[in-house]
């Protein structure tokens, strides 16, 4: 052992160089095995009830409520009329498909360019996407109006032998979203088949036993079965990639293709995309440092996480900054006095104190993370993490309610006062995504255990195997 | 179908990935084919040495997109043009760039789940019974941290006794027998 291990150092960097490690304190297999199991092991912590039973009631009383009462009624129990006729339920659709992105991204694409730190998150951001994409795919079917004819918008043989139009972006929407739903939940699935088999085998009960067997799928770990595993893995980073820098693209051709004033232009494909990696990072923040805290996993979830993601909330908050000023000055430019008028009224009109908001949220605040010292406190962090989730929220609202009251023909400007049907959907939507959270994080495995157990020092293949340990050992 | 009797095969286990390597070298060095080696993350040095080099995942993925590109362009196209023509500001009724749109999002909607599913048919998964989990040992090894070499009885080279000997020799925790 000894000897292996000068060899290794004296072939490694110095120091200064080297990577810093993903799982700290030089855990062992075994040991980092029984840490990630017990969380879906032993007894359940009381924290846990004290968020799951009011996200709990969310999800199944106020929620259902809401539905209920909207389905029986009919839309007219929102805010949404002429001539706001997309409200609060789209506003609340991009902001969930938004947070989806960045489970996503950090799954797939930081998998793909070999970004090592992101695999203890990754599992649990993945869900998070998953979760947000069934909340998000919730709004549209009940904003039609009459949900029980949604099936009208897929290419089935219907009534009288009609079929959908499939010139239209939202028909491409209907694919987009439906796509990203079904490619998230399989490759969250395929990448917890392996840890799912871990558990099955932990597993003391006849009834863990028997649903994570079932749903591990009679996995054993056999090397050939690795190798598929891993080229599948990767061809899904690869195809979800290039996908969810679709799905936000597509949602945002929603409006750039309407002559909407506010909506009609071309910055808004990558700047909706730019804005959904926002909120995402800043929902993984929000997810994470409270899991972090509860389950102390400061081993694992390090300060270099948050620092890193801080850094690309930055970035793609200046991205989303750049979008804004993009506009202000495309309506200067464009010289169109409806552009220009849409622009002061973004400002300056009734509804101008959401513009505010969404400026500071976005954009002035979040500045304070170009210091590092801001950067690595957590509790700091956490508070960004909402005030950028907020700005998100209020960034489509201004884009889809703003606009809305104020188009060509001051004739037919309105207002927009969202009803608490409205509001009572968001927050029971806000409950199911939390109560599908916590049951993941109790009951699945939370972090990829058997990813982060390649990421360990002893489970690299050596030239020479180390001198046997005596007999009877 | 009734389960066959006897010995499935002899099962070695080892507590380093590297020992693992070499005794699946050695193995296939001396000749044996039907074995395999369990482990508890990819090692892919193991599946090299039992002389696994190709998977076929790719491919399926390929025909899945192209199938999936087809079917939605195919459809899109049928709709427009010949089932249910619509004129929608005087475009063509082939308005083929917009119905990339969704061609494009098919392709990775086929690819992504010929990928996944292709994998585990592949794999032949689901198969929640397999005699490997009859090994004592192998429940609360093969998912933690332990590695596994079983050499399978079907094996031409294969003999309860030499192949025993032949895995003592590969400095293995231990050896047990694989009932099926």
């Amino acid at each position: 052992m000894a000897e292996s291990t000068i060899n290794l150092e004296s072939l490694a960097p110095p120091t200064e160089l080297r990577r810093a490690p993903v799982v700290e304190n030089n855990r062992g297999l075994g040991v980092l095995t029984d840490k990630l199991a017990a969380f879906a092991e032993g007894k359940i912590p009381c924290w846990w009830w004290m968020l799951f039973i009011p996200s709990a009631f969310c999800a199944t009383v106020v929620l259902p409520l809401a539905l209920i009462y909207k389905i029986s009624i009919g839309v007219g129990v929102w805010g949404n009329n002429h001539p706001v006729m997309w409200g609060l339920d789209i506003v609340s659709f991009i902001w969930w498909v938004g947070v989806a992105h960045a489970g996503t991204l950090i799954s797939a694409l930081l998998f793909l360019t070999r970004q090592h730190w992101r695999t203890t998150i990754g599992r649990a951001t993945e869900a998070m996407t998953v979760f947000s994409v069934m909340m998000a795919g919730l709004y549209p079917a009940i904003h039609v109006g009459r949900a029980w004819f949604d099936w009208f918008m897929f290419p089935v043989p219907t009534y009288e032998g009609m079929w959908p139009q499939f010139r239209s972006p939202l028909m491409w929407d209907v694919f987009a979203v439906s796509t990203y739903a079904t490619i998230s939940v399989v490759f969250w699935y395929i990448g917890m088949i392996p840890d799912l088999g871990t558990l099955r085998d932990r597993s003391t009960s006849k009834l863990g036993q028997f649903t994570y067997g079932l749903l591990a799928v009679g996995w054993r770990g056999s090397v050939r079965h690795w190798v598929r595993y891993e080229t599948a893995s990767l061809l899904l980073a690869g195809l979800a990639t290039p996908l969810v820098l679709s799905v936000h693209s597509v949602i945002s051709l929603d409006f750039s293709v309407a002559l909407m004033p506010g909506w009609h232009t071309t910055i808004f494909p990558p700047y909706f995309v730019a804005g959904a990696i926002y909120s995402g990072f800043a929902m993984v923040l929000t997810l994470a440092i409270p899991i972090r805290k509860f389950y102390h996993l400061e081993d694992l979830i390090t300060i270099r996480h948050i620092d890193n993601m801080a850094k690309v909330m930055l970035a793609t908050g200046l991205i989303v900054a750049y979008g804004y000023s993009t506009e202000i000055f495309m309506s200067w430019y464009s010289a169109s006095h409806w552009e220009y008028f849409m622009m002061w009224n973004r400002m300056f009109g009734p509804m101008g104190w959401s513009y505010w908001v969404l400026v500071s949220c976005n954009i002035a605040l979040p500045q304070l993370m170009w210091l590092r010292r801001f950067r690595v406190n957590v509790g700091l962090m956490f508070l960004m993490s909402i005030i950028v989730n907020t700005g998100m929220w209020f960034e489509r609202f201004v884009i889809v309610v703003t606009s809305m009251t104020r188009d060509y023909l001051p004739s037919s400007w309105g207002t927009y006062r969202a009803t608490r049907w409205d509001y009572a959907t968001f927050l029971g939507t806000l409950g199911l995504f939390t109560f599908l959270f916590f049951l993941f994080i109790r009951f699945l495995p939370m972090i990829p255990m058997s990813e982060l157990r390649l990421m360990l020092p002893q489970a690299k293949v050596r030239e020479r195997a180390e001198p046997l340990p005596e007999a009877g050992d | 179908m009734p389960l066959p009797e006897g010995v499935y095969g002899l099962m070695a286990e080892f507590d380093s990935p590297t020992r693992l390597v070499q005794a699946a070298k050695a193995a296939h060095h001396a000749g044996y084919r039907r074995m395999d080696c369990y482990t508890p993350y990819p090692v892919e040095e193991a599946a090299a040495a039992i002389g696994f080099h190709r998977d076929e995942v790719s491919l399926v993925t390929l025909i899945g997109g192209l199938l999936g590109l087809a079917a939605m362009f195919g459809l899109e196209t049928w709709i427009a043009v010949w089932a249910y023509p619509l004129n929608i500001a005087g475009r063509p009724y082939f308005s083929w760039p917009a119905f990339l749109v969704p061609a494009y999002e098919w392709t990775i909607l086929w690819a992504g789940l010929s990928a996944a599913f292709g994998m585990l048919a592949l794999c032949g998964l689901p198969k929640p019974y397999h005699p490997v989990f009859n090994a004592p040992n192998f429940r609360s090894g093969a998912s933690t941290d332990k590695f596994f070499l079983c050499l399978e009885s079907t094996d031409p080279k294969f003999d309860a006794t030499e192949t025993r000997g032949f895995l003592e020799a590969q400095s293995p925790v231990s050896v047990v027998e694989v009932e099926y």
